[in-house]
């Protein structure tokens, strides 16, 4: 324990006492009653044959990452960000957010129909999406309800996974959506597309096409397989930037048009309420936003010293120019060390090393894009936006650091 | 490729495009609702467990981005009443999606929009009368003016 900052047993007594056994279990984070405690292994690993290939890889039975799923099928599941390094999110541990669950389709059926004000209107299969020149981006994919509790009602102990976990990024692979519009012959006229999901909610955004012939992608592939179907299999759009409700998964049609469908999505949710007493609607970017996940609830520092601060930081609006990270609360900054590669609309790993002196103080970051744009304190978004705004909540996260090394969640709420 | 557009293109616009022949009434509207909608939405819309769907206040502003207290449903918060349409054909009910008629659908709104003080319950919801309902909320909705730099919007 005493050498072993970061054990499992620290953590899991202080995830415990917050969540409760119940929640722990449901969150795989617990032993199941009638587990052995520890997994299994020779005392020298030196001393026995290892074990035999295989034909499909596993983690270690140390290691167990798990999302955290609240709401069944239509509610979420969040990314264990504290548990990540680098910038990848495993493909099974990507982020969920669904509107009427996982639908199964069969990849041998599978038909995206483009139609509407286009010269050619197009049914295509999964081998002709295939068959188009392809390219791999990648991109991060947030929901704009990320953070939410950050906002208002805030707790101490809530864990970056708890916070900010609707966050993901992925290596994804695809046509460009500007090749298919090039193929159907997309007319003048055309502004808009819906475009529309074959799950059990039939999720359908209006997105402006210059987004298509921007970035926007047809994807197939993800961290060099195929989409997942939590994901979208088998094919998804992937809108580089875009809030992640309009990167419509199981995609099988896309219709253009010279208006907005105004579908519910659009309308009733995923629209911003103002202080001014308006709604803003299609506010598709994710501004600039990042957040330490190290060290994060509820990571219990043992000593003072030196430790590194590290955490991730995104842009929907292009690259990360900047990260500056405070150790007293906010009135000094440093420039955090960005990971190269440093893409855009992408995760950036930041690091900073830390010499903490055992005081109770704050620690905190700030991204900086490409646009000049600085991600803004809470007090700052409520002004521009009000309390009762809802979705793109991207204000600096605290984390407070006490005297016995606990890290808890410093959000006022 | 006619036939395949036409099974799969069921959206509907604030114009009215694609709705389809049929007719409804609240009176039933509320029958149908009552066997169908009543079990997640409460009884007379505002009891839960899922969505609140009735309801008119506040009328006076549009106080959403002020009190995070407040509830949006169909009568305070839905610029368009053809998104109801569009919205029950897709996904409603959640336990037996798409499976609602259309004669079903023009009730159902026609219920809802009535429950919300919008319609009388007289009123026929059909393919003329629905994009001519003029929602309360409709002009409270402003486009996007983020766009990244220095200030925060």
């Amino acid at each position: 324990m005493q050498d072993a900052p970061l054990s499992r047993r620290v953590l899991l007594t202080s995830v415990a006492s917050a969540l409760g056994v119940h929640a722990l279990h449901k969150a795989g984070l617990a032993q199941a009653p009638g587990q052995p405690r520890v997994p299994t292994v020779p005392p020298d690993p030196t001393k026995v044959p290892g074990a035999p290939l295989s034909e499909l890889g596993r983690r270690s039975p140390f290691e167990r990452p798990r999302r955290i799923a609240i709401g069944g099928a239509q509610g979420s599941s969040f990314a264990p960000l504290q548990d990540l390094c680098g910038i990848v999110t495993p493909a099974d541990l990507h982020f969920e957010r669904h509107h009427a669950g996982v639908p199964a389709i069969d990849p041998h059926r599978y038909k995206l129909l483009i139609h509407g004000m286009v010269e050619r209107p197009t049914v295509f299969d999964l081998a002709d999406l295939r068959r188009f020149p392809s390219v791999s981006h990648l991109y991060f994919l947030e929901c704009s309800g990320n953070g939410g509790v950050s906002y208002g009602g805030a707790r101490p102990d809530l864990s970056p996974q708890a916070i900010d976990g609707l966050t993901s990024t992925s290596e994804w692979t695809g046509v460009p959506l500007a090749t298919l519009f090039r193929e159907v012959g997309v007319k003048t006229g055309a502004k808009w597309l819906l475009a529309e999901g074959e799950d059990a909610a039939v999720m359908a955004r209006s997105i402006p096409v210059d987004k298509a012939w921007d970035d926007a992608l047809i994807a197939y592939g993800q961290n060099g397989e195929a989409v997942r179907p939590e994901q979208g299999y088998p094919v998804r759009l992937v809108l580089p930037g875009w809030e992640g409700n309009a990167n419509v998964k199981w995609l099988r049609r896309i219709e253009l048009a010279d208006k907005p469908f105004m579908t519910r999505e659009e309308t009733s949710k995923y629209t911003d309420p103002l202080a001014d007493g308006t709604a803003r609607m299609f506010s598709f970017a994710m501004d600039a936003k990042s957040i330490i996940t190290f060290p994060a609830y509820p990571v219990i520092l043992p000593d003072r010293g030196w430790w590194e601060i590290s955490g991730i930081a995104w842009s929907g609006r292009g690259r990360i120019s900047r990260v500056d990270v405070s150790t007293d609360a906010g009135r000094r900054w440093a420039p955090a060390d960005l990971q190269a590669p440093v893409l855009p609309k992408c995760h950036t790993r930041f690091r900073y090393l830390w010499n903490w002196d055992g005081t109770e103080t704050t620690i905190l970051s700030r991204a900086v894009d490409e646009t000049g744009y600085v991600q803004p304190t809470l007090d700052q978004l409520r002004k521009a936006r009000g309390v009762g705004t809802y979705y793109h909540f991207n204000h600096i996260r605290e984390w407070r650091v006490r005297k016995d090394g606990a890290v808890m969640f410093g959000g006022e709420g | 490729m006619t036939a395949e557009i036409r099974a799969w293109d069921t959206d509907v616009m604030p114009d009215g495009t694609g709705l389809p022949p049929g007719s409804g009434t609240a009176a039933q509207g509320a029958e149908i609702y009552r066997r169908k909608c009543a079990a997640c939405h409460g009884k007379t819309g505002t009891e839960g467990p899922f969505d609140r769907l009735a309801g008119r206040e506040p009328r006076q502003a549009f106080p959403f981005g002020r009190d995070p207290r407040l509830v949006k449903t169909v009568g305070n918060y839905w610029p368009y009443a053809t998104t109801l349409y569009d919205y029950l054909n897709r996904a409603m009910p959640l336990t037996a999606p798409g499976s609602l008629k259309p004669d079903e659908i023009y009730a159902l709104v026609a219920f809802l929009l009535w429950r919300n003080e919008i319609v009388a319950d007289t009123a026929v919801m059909d393919a003329q009368t629905l994009p001519r309902v003029f929602m309360p909320a409709r002009d409270r909705f402003v486009l996007d003016n983020r766009r990244g730099g220095a200030e925060v919007r």
